[in-house]
């Protein structure tokens, strides 16, 4: 199905048909990624495939590695080992193929402060020579998409982090790239600002572009992946879609409550495996939290008549996955 | 477009970028004004003293405004090539440097551009000099050729030290140290042929002013402004400018070039 969305999206975003590379190979490919800083290894071989059309989330606490990992995949620095292909081109040999195809937004503000928000935007019109009438017709589209009529005409030092990130959003989509690398896009921002980040991002990816985004808001890695990577210590400890990761961590099970001592005394008795809470008057029973195994509950209830008070699904979050994947380097990175 | 086409294209498109933030936070004011404030001062002040020491017909300030003009136009050439170093610590501390090193863009292109900006801006500034000298009393008495010729010199000269100061910028930590790097540069008419004759210094001193690049710029600068064969004084002066562009721009691309997290 993602593949099928790919290679429509390409069409209806570039206006040619996509070219063989992008049909063949996977829009990121990464193995055996390896980068120290002096002695300190930063990434320790790390493997990464991202489908064309996709949102891709790297999660990981602070100092994982996920800005390096950033900063190699859009050819900012070197990899000091590992066969990486971005868009189909080798990231070393063919840097520039690669950087024409790729759109990137850091974690850090990439905006020329002492420039106008339409400067900002003709400017990159005009490093990527799309002439001067297309240069300014893509700059009003943007600033208008992205609610930034207000910083047309006036330099940015002034204004919003927000504004300032959506600006530095557009200022990454004036060349149309098909692959977009998003640096903790929300970090700082307000739960507004937030959404609207989401709901761009989401708008992106209807598009047909392909999203490699890094976040420590599990939230947001939920809301918006296809597909999630836990990055711990230079490593991906686990990697899949964001119910796949849920289902990595037991702790999902259904609630039953019940109105009296009698009903939770059966209820123990038809359930073997369940918890039971005497005083919440309350049962616990190990679940997947999927449809089928609670229709399987519902019909043993039936069977044994047993009349619940109220049933609740408890599924895991990203979060319990995200501290039992990561706990034990928290201390380690603390100390550092 | 061929590799060449696109480094021209970039570069005029970083020129222009750099030209506007001259003209949004003009600077011009201070880069003309330190020389025309010194050259007042060593006019008037000192100038007395000093053009009578020179030995001409006419001796005093009014000879002296003649001597110092070219070495202040060769200072103001240096000082300017300072705020380069400046801006340069200042974009790369910015996260716009990590989005143009992200873009198919011609990389030597951000470097260039911060230099022809900078080249522009100087000529302006040097121009403003001379309008002050000439009102202060200095004549130019050679012919226009020889002017153009002499504009010509001092853009070489500014082409030179941006690039070096370009460098300076890129090897600096922090902006402080940027602006603090190039200082000697603007020390270097002194120990020269700039504001006094080289003859009038002790034997290392001396020895250290005639060899040094400064000198047979500023001795150039003087001939083609006020008479006197120019001679092979004048190609000494424009090897120096062609091999510290060349020097500096080496060092600057190499700089510009290696990985920016270590």
């Amino acid at each position: 199905m993602t593949g099928l969305r790919t290679t429509a999206g390409l069409r209806t975003m570039t206006g040619h048909p996509a070219t063989a590379a992008t049909r063949t190979t996977a829009a990121i490919r990464a193995v055996g990624l390896r980068r120290s800083y002096g002695k300190q290894l930063v990434l320790d071989g790390i493997d990464l495939e991202v489908a064309g059309g996709t949102v891709f989330a790297l999660l990981g606490p602070n100092g994982a590695g996920k800005t390096t990992t950033v900063n190699i995949l859009s050819t900012l620095i070197p990899a000091d080992a590992g066969e990486i292909q971005v868009a189909g081109h080798d990231v070393a040999r063919e840097p520039d193929a690669v950087r024409a195809a790729i759109g990137v937004t850091g974690q850090f503000s990439a905006v020329d402060s002492l420039l106008t928000g339409e400067e900002n935007l003709v400017l990159m019109a005009d490093l990527l020579h799309l002439g001067k009438h297309e240069g300014r017709r893509r700059a009003a589209e943007l600033l208008e998409r992205f609610d930034l009529a207000e910083a047309r005409q006036k330099p940015l030092a002034a204004f919003s982090g927000g504004m300032q990130r959506r600006l530095d959003l557009a200022m990454t989509l004036v060349g149309n790239p098909r692959i977009i690398f998003l640096d903790e896009p929300t970090a700082g921002l307000d739960p507004r600002s937030r959404r609207v980040m989401w709901q761009i991002v989401r708008d992106l990816v209807a598009g047909g572009v392909t999203i490699f985004l890094t976040t420590q808001y599990l939230e947001e890695a939920d809301r918006l992946a296809d597909r999630i990577a836990v990055l711990d210590g230079g490593r991906i400890v686990a990697e899949g879609t964001p119910a796949e990761l849920k289902r990595l961590v037991p702790g999902g099970h259904i609630r039953l409550e019940f109105a009296d001592p009698a009903e939770l005394e059966r209820a123990t008795r038809a359930f073997a495996d369940a918890t039971r809470d005497d005083e919440a008057l309350t049962l616990q029973v190990p679940s997947d939290g999927g449809v089928s195994s609670l229709r399987a509950l519902l019909d043993r209830l039936d069977e044994a008549s047993i009349d619940v008070g109220g049933l609740s699904v408890q599924t895991p979050d990203l979060d319990d996955v995200f501290l039992s994947l990561t706990s034990h380097h928290d201390e380690e990175a603390a100390t550092r | 477009m061929s590799e060449l086409a696109i480094y021209l294209t970039d570069s005029a498109t970083m020129l222009r970028r750099n030209v506007r933030h001259m003209r949004r936070y003009p600077l011009i004011m201070f880069i003309a004004g330190i020389p025309v404030v010194l050259m007042l001062l060593f006019v008037y002040v000192f100038g007395g003293t000093l053009g009578a020491g020179l030995g001409g017909v006419t001796g005093g300030r009014a000879e002296y405004v003649a001597y110092l003009t070219p070495g202040i136009l060769l200072f103001t050439v240096a000082g300017a090539a300072q705020g380069t170093a400046i801006a340069v610590a200042m974009d790369m501390k910015e996260g716009i440097i990590a989005r143009f090193r992200t873009m198919p863009v011609s990389r030597a292109s951000f470097l260039s551009g911060h230099v022809l900006a900078n080249v522009a801006q100087t000529m302006l500034a040097v121009a403003i000099v001379i309008g002050v000298a000439v009102v202060i009393g200095f004549r130019a008495t050679t012919g226009p050729v020889d002017w153009i010729a002499a504009a010509g010199l001092l853009a070489l000269a500014s082409l030179a030290l941006t690039w070096v100061s370009v460098a300076l910028g890129l090897v600096s930590k922090s902006v402080e140290t940027a602006s603090n790097l190039p200082m000697p540069l603007m020390l270097l008419p002194f120990f020269g042929s700039g504001f006094v004759p080289t003859d009038s210094m002790p034997d290392p001193l001396r020895w250290f002013a005639d060899v040094q690049p400064f000198t047979p710029i500023i001795e150039t600068l003087r001939r083609l402004l006020l008479g006197g064969e120019v001679g092979g004084g004048g190609l000494v002066a424009v090897a120096w400018c062609v091999a510290i562009t060349l020097l500096g721009y080496l060092w600057a691309k190499r700089l510009y070039d290696r990985d920016p997290a270590r």
